[in-house]
This record gives structure tokens, sequence and C-alpha cells, in this order.
């Protein structure tokens, strides 16, 4: 009939689409993945590439040969999921336990539900906390860091991360400026680049905040989560340092140490398992900063933001009917 | 400097592309044959006083507007009535129209003032000025065409406190205010006046842009003569025209919810009503033309036409130089808000603002993908509202659910969409469900 195009408003569409946003995050964590190869060496890339490249290939099969419908791993989102999952495990974990941890990232945590835009929990925690749980021995014995260039002193050592051992020292009853006084602790400089023990990426927080405030610029994730998780973790551990600064160690020492800034920034704000709504956004990083705090206190784990994130997600769909954004023309005019 | 205001909630900002933004007014010549539609107003459709083998003369009277809500429409040209027949309209639906063949030489129904002399002083009162707009068919120009002489007829028991003139254009491409502004810049200020004295109101104040520092230089120069009209430089941001974005902008006053302006004590009105009421008021001349933006990225001449209702749209496209050969879309409005049209035959009317041509590769949507819930369509609703959801429950004919969440407050502006990384069609069922709980709404009654 007509040679024109009919359609309905609007006619013009912005520049965001998926791939560009996975793409940005994928450029965000690059701060990150260097400090990671910087302090772990080949063991690093080792590590990023299969995560990312097991992801890609559980993906590609599962969409092909079991959904059997369009294969969509050039979007970007697997990669994302595959360097997250590369940064929450240490980097000397065997190969076969982080394929494993791939399968259960992609195919249950993320395929399970339909994937991408459907899965209720961040998939790459889902598989950081499978593999916890089913090897935990393998999962908590952390290289020291051992930067590229320094001289080498002794080869794969392991040792606990500045989280276990405030736990340990707490447990064995020392006080807590015993422990931090104790030469295996990381001190502040360290703490805050990341020349410490711990998950790959979850090393150098300036390198982590660096990418963080990159996505906000480029509006990927909303700074309301973060910063909430952080104030909240601040805050309370705070409250209890003031109560007991023998048994409570300073709260800017929880805000550099462990998983914080990379599950603040990164793990939380997976826009999948996040809430929609402003108000919600607040709610959820509050609570998220709230079960952190407790489990690392009075839990059985020194660390608690994989875990605090994925009860925080299973609370997402009541936090969206519950907490809707503030609709225009509902408040009360005075005239 | 004034500090630049704008409204808080969502918005987007689209490339502006305002590229006939140099371009003067020209007028257009007439066509063989003119089709005037009878529905150019929001409300009931004219009643035609014509008939086949009538002869009208240019403003004459050939359609009246009988319900409340409804206008007065009048021969734009001189000539033969043609018959009286379906033709496409904007909306693409085959509706009633008034087929005229034009005749050359022009001759003016009595007593309209056709000279350019500006008419300063304003003689008559608020009910003659009224009844003047109301017979002179005088209908929003910003795009909603709603009858003026209504939107004067303040409710009982509210009071205006403030006119505000809408010269945002916050539409990516169009010019025509833009243009009028800086061309009729004393006649609007005089229309104004004249509403200002129809509403009892002291304060006019117009909204611009600060994209276009011309007109608010302009005006600012020009309102100096004018006791209570003031310009108000705007934070470049859509959709500021919409009325109650552009209350909230200016007064920081929020409309609430289902309800009208007035409530707040504001009246809105385009800049180009202001110059039609101008041309009602003091020149007892009716609305039969207006500026129509010819424009888009392959058009040869981007333009701006002074153009008499009823002219077909090829008539503005050849006086632009031409269809460009790879045009895909031709849309009756802006990118954000306008309707794709079918045909080169649909005419101008009194809402037409603009004529944008899209190549056909800007023309076609992207194919939708999965929503990753990134939370953007909320974020830029100027409403508060949650665009993913209700697509998704209007998709699901969950339209009580639908109402609840207040999907009868989307203004259609297309931000949700706009910004939707998925290319998902979210406005395409936030109208579906608002014509569906519409019709809900109105069973109930």
């Amino acid at each position: 009939m007509s040679q024109f195009i009919i359609s309905g408003s609007p006619h013009v569409h912005g520049e965001e689409n998926v791939k560009k946003i996975m793409y940005t995050v994928v450029l965000a964590l690059i701060p990150a993945i260097l400090v990671s190869i910087y302090f772990f060496g080949i063991d690093a890339v080792r590590v990023l590439l299969i995560a990312v490249i097991s992801c890609l290939f559980f993906e590609w099969v599962i969409q092909k040969y079991l959904i059997k419908g369009p294969v969509t791993i050039t979007d970007g989102s697997a990669v994302v999921t595959g360097l997250l999952l590369a940064f929450n495990v240490p980097s000397n974990l065997p190969w076969w336990i982080l394929v494993i941890g791939a399968l259960v990232t992609i195919g249950i945590g993320k395929m399970s539900f339909g994937g991408l835009g459907k899965n209720p929990f961040n998939p790459a925690l889902v598989g950081r906390v499978f593999m916890l749980i089913s090897f935990p021995v393998q999962m908590t014995s952390w290289p020291v860091a051992k930067p590229l260039f320094a001289e080498s002193i002794t080869d794969a050592i392991t040792g606990p991360t500045a989280l276990g051992l405030l736990k340990e020292g707490l447990d064995a009853g020392k006080t807590v400026d015993q422990i931090l006084a104790d030469p295996s602790m990381p001190d502040y400089l360290d703490r805050l680049t990341g020349n410490m023990g711990g998950s790959l990426g979850e090393m150098s927080a300036i390198a982590l905040i660096l990418g963080g405030l990159y996505m906000v610029w480029r509006k990927v994730i909303d700074w309301q989560v973060p910063f909430s998780i952080i104030l909240t973790v601040f805050i309370f551990a705070g409250i209890f340092h003031l109560i007991d600064p023998t048994y409570y160690v300073v709260p800017s020492f929880h805000l550099f140490t462990g998983g914080l800034m990379l599950g603040a920034i990164y793990m939380a704000t997976d826009m999948v398992s996040s809430p929609m709504n402003i108000s919600g956004k607040w709610i959820y990083g509050i609570g998220i900063g709230l079960i952190t705090i407790i489990i690392r206190m009075w839990g059985a784990y020194p660390e608690g933001v994989s875990f605090a994130i994925l009860i925080m997600n299973a609370f997402v769909p009541l936090i969206n009917n519950s907490f809707k954004p503030k609709r225009f023309g509902m408040v009360a005019n005075k005239k | 400097m004034i500090a630049l205001k704008t409204f808080k909630k969502g918005g987007v900002h689209p490339e502006e592309n305002k590229l006939s933004a140099d371009a003067s007014i020209q007028k257009l010549s007439f066509p063989k044959q003119a089709i005037v539609p009878l529905g150019q107003n929001l409300g009931a459709p004219s009643k035609p006083l014509v008939k086949r083998g009538d002869e009208v003369k240019t403003g004459q009277l050939i359609a009246k507007g009988e319900s409340f809500i409804s206008a007065n429409l009048h021969a734009p040209f001189t000539g033969k009535v043609l018959k009286i027949d379906d033709a496409i309209d904007s909306s693409g639906y085959r509706r009633p129209a008034i087929f005229i063949d034009v005749q050359e030489d022009e001759q003016w129904e009595e007593g309209i003032d056709t000279s350019e002399t500006i008419v300063r002083e304003i003689k008559a009162d608020k009910q003659t000025i009224i009844d003047q707009i109301k017979n002179c068919g005088v209908v929003g120009l910003g795009g909603a065409t709603f009858p003026t002489h209504v939107k004067l007829t303040i409710p009982e028991g509210k009071k205006a406190d403030y006119l505000i003139i809408n010269g945002v254009e916050c539409e990516p491409y169009l010019t025509s205010d833009h243009r009028l502004m800086l061309e009729k810049g004393e006649e609007m200020l005089i229309g104004i006046k004249i509403l200002m004295k129809a509403l009892e109101v002291e304060k006019a104040i117009i909204g611009i842009e600060n994209n276009k520092p011309d007109a608010i230089n302009h005006l600012n120069e020009l309102t100096k003569q004018y006791v209570g009209i003031s310009i108000q430089p705007l934070k470049v941001k859509y959709p500021q025209g919409g009325e109650k974005q552009l209350i909230k902008a200016i007064v920081n006053r929020e409309v609430p919810s289902g309800k009208l302006p007035i409530e707040v004590g504001c009246v809105v009105s385009n800049v180009g009503t202001a110059v039609a009421v101008y041309d009602a008021v003091q020149k007892n001349k009716p609305l039969i033309e207006r500026v129509v933006t010819v424009t888009g990225k392959a058009v040869k001449k981007p333009s701006n036409f002074l153009v008499r209702v009823g002219t077909p749209i090829q008539l503005l496209i050849d006086a632009a130089e031409g269809l460009p050969e790879n045009t895909g879309k031709i849309i009756n409005g802006g990118p954000m808000m306008g309707k794709a049209i079918t045909s080169l035959d649909v005419p101008v009317v009194k809402g037409s603002s603009g004529i944008l041509l899209m190549k056909r590769d800007e023309s076609q949507r992207n194919s939708p993908q999965t929503c990753i819930r990134c939370s953007k369509c909320t974020m830029v609703c100027p409403m508060g509202l949650e665009p993913y959801l209700l697509a998704k429950l209007a998709k699901l004919s969950l339209y009580e659910r639908a109402e609840n969440e207040k999907i009868m407050d989307c203004i259609e502006c297309g931000s949700c969409q706009f910004t939707c990384p998925s290319y998902l069609p979210l406005l395409d069922f936030l109208r579906l469900g608002k014509n569906k709980v519409g019709q809900l709404i109105r069973s109930r009654k």
C-alpha cells in the first residue's frame, strides 16, 4: 500500500543499547583487571580467561542445544558475568572448579530462569557461593599478593585474608589492636591499593571505585546502591566500634577489606537482580550493608557480602512492589 | 541573567537537530484543491454549514462547533465547495472533510483586517474577547488543539494566578514556534495581553529553552513595553513542553493527577495560539493559517512556511525542494510525539506544527530484545511511572492493576521508549493500556 513506514512515536531512539551497557561494564572493570594481573601475574590471566571462556561456552551450548533458541552470546552479558566470577575466586583455584562454577553460574544462575533479564539472583554470586560451599578449602586458600616486579620471596605462599585474620584473632581472644599490630596484617596503604591476600578482583579499592565512578558517569549504574551499602556498613560498624573498640574493628577496615567494594559497586548493582526504583535501591543497599556486617561480626564466615547480596536479591520483587517511585501530581498542592 | 529552571523528575535529551532554525517564515503558494478536515480540534468535529457547489470566500465560516468542546472552521481559500467526503488525515483514518476547488484571485470575507499593521490597543472586554476567540475557531496550536475559548472559561470557584506561555518547543527538529517568536514577537505579546485580560491575571510568563538565545533576547527587549509579561529561560530538556512539566518548571506547582492546570491556578497556552488570538481579536481574522516546519536530515532546504489549513503536504515538501529519494517515513509533528503519515495528500490542519522527513535508514525500529530491568524507563519518566511494569500489565491485559499504577497519567512523551536499551516498544503497549483502561473507566459511569 503505502511506500512509507508507519509506526507509533517516538521515531527516534537514544544511543543506549544492551551491548553498549555490557561493554561499558567491561571497560569499567579494566583497572581492577590490571591490578589483579599486577598482583597475581599469569595466574590472574589464567583465571580470567577460563571464567570468561567457560561462561560464553556454556551460554552458547545451552542456547543452541538445550533451548534451541537464538544465540545471544555476543551481547556481552556472559563476558561480564565471567569476569565477575573470576573476580570472586582466589587466583590459584584449580581450573576444573572454575569450570564447574561457570556451569552453575550460567546454567543455574542465569539460563534456568530464562536467560538475560530473568534471573532473580546475581549469577556470578550463585556460582561463587556454590563453589564456596562445595570446595571450601580451595576457595579460601588465598595466595598472598606478589607484585609483578617485586623480588619473589617464596613461591606459592597462601594465607588468610585480612578479614580471616581478624576473625581468627577474635576467636582466639585477642583484641583488635593486637590483631592489627600483627605483622601479617596488611597495613592501611596495602588495604587501599590491594596489596594483600584475597579474591582476584576484590584487591584494590581504588581501581574498583575508579570503575564505579565511570559507570555512574555513563549512567550504567545508579550511585544509590553502592553509596547506601558503603554508608550502612560504615555507620553500623562504627556504632559497634564506639561501643567496644577492643572487639569491633574501625569501620574503615570493613570498607577496604574483603569483597565489599567489589560487591557494592559491581555485584549489587547488577541491573537484572536489583530494584527498579530509587527508594527501593536505598532499602536494598541498606539491607545489604546490614547483613554484611552481621555476618562479618557474628557469622561463621569471615566474609558476608556475597550472602548479603543474594539474600537481598530475593527481596527485590517485594521491594519493587512496595516502594514505588514518587508519582507526579501526588503531593497535596498548597495554593 | 536569570537562573535557568527546569522540571525535576525524569526527562531525556534527544539530539536537537533544529535544522531550520535560521530559515525565516515564507508564505506558501496555494494548492489547486484544498482538503479541510472537519475534525481539526480536540472534542467534537465541526458541523458543516456549506454544501456541494457553494462559493466560499476566504475566512468565511464553513463549519460550526456546536457542542461544548468543539471549534468553528473557516474557509482557508476562496473557491467552490467540490464535495464533502472522507479523506485520509494524519491519523491514517478516512474522516469527513470539505474539499474546496481553490480560485486564484482571493476574496476575503467582509470585516477581516488583512493588513500587516499592528493594532496595539486592546478595546474588547473580557466577554467579547472570549466570544471573538470562539467565533474565529482558535484552538491550541501546540498540537493538542484544545479549543481556546473553553480553556479561557474558568470553572466556578477557580482562579488563575498565572498565564504560562509555552515557547519551549522541546520536540527535536521543529522550529515553527521559534521563528514565530522572532518574527511575530509583537503580535504574540499583544495576544498574551488579550489572554491575560480574558483570564483576569496579572502575570504571564513565557517559558523558552535556552537553545533559542535569539528568541529570549528579542522578547526580553520587546517585553519592556508590556507590563506583567516576563521571560523565563529554561534548561533544555524533553518533555518540557508538556503542560504539567512546564508549570512545574516555571512556577514549581504540581498539577494533581487527573486534574487540569487551573487546579494550581495556571493556564497554559502556546506562542502560536497567542498570535492566533491576536489575529482573532484585533484583526477579526479567523484561524486559517499557521507556521509549519518542513525538515529532515535529507531535506534540501529545511524551511518554515506560513501555510493555509487544507494545503496538502505534498505542496510543502515541493517548496522545500522535493521529497528526498531515500525517505522512509513522513511524520506529522516532531520525532518524539509526531504521527507517521501514510500519504502526501494528507492536508495541513490547525494542529500541524511540522513535517519531518526521515531517511529510510533512520526510519526502521531496531528489533526488540529482552528487558534487562535496567530501570532507565522509570528514571526518565517525567510522571514518575514505571513504564516497564505498565507495558507488561497491558500485555497481560491486567488493566485494573495498570489503572492502580496510574497508567492514565502517562503523557505519551515517549521518553521511556527513547531510552530503552532493549528497544522495547513500551509506548505502544502503554497506549494500548491507556485505551483499554479508558474504556474501563467510562463503562463504570
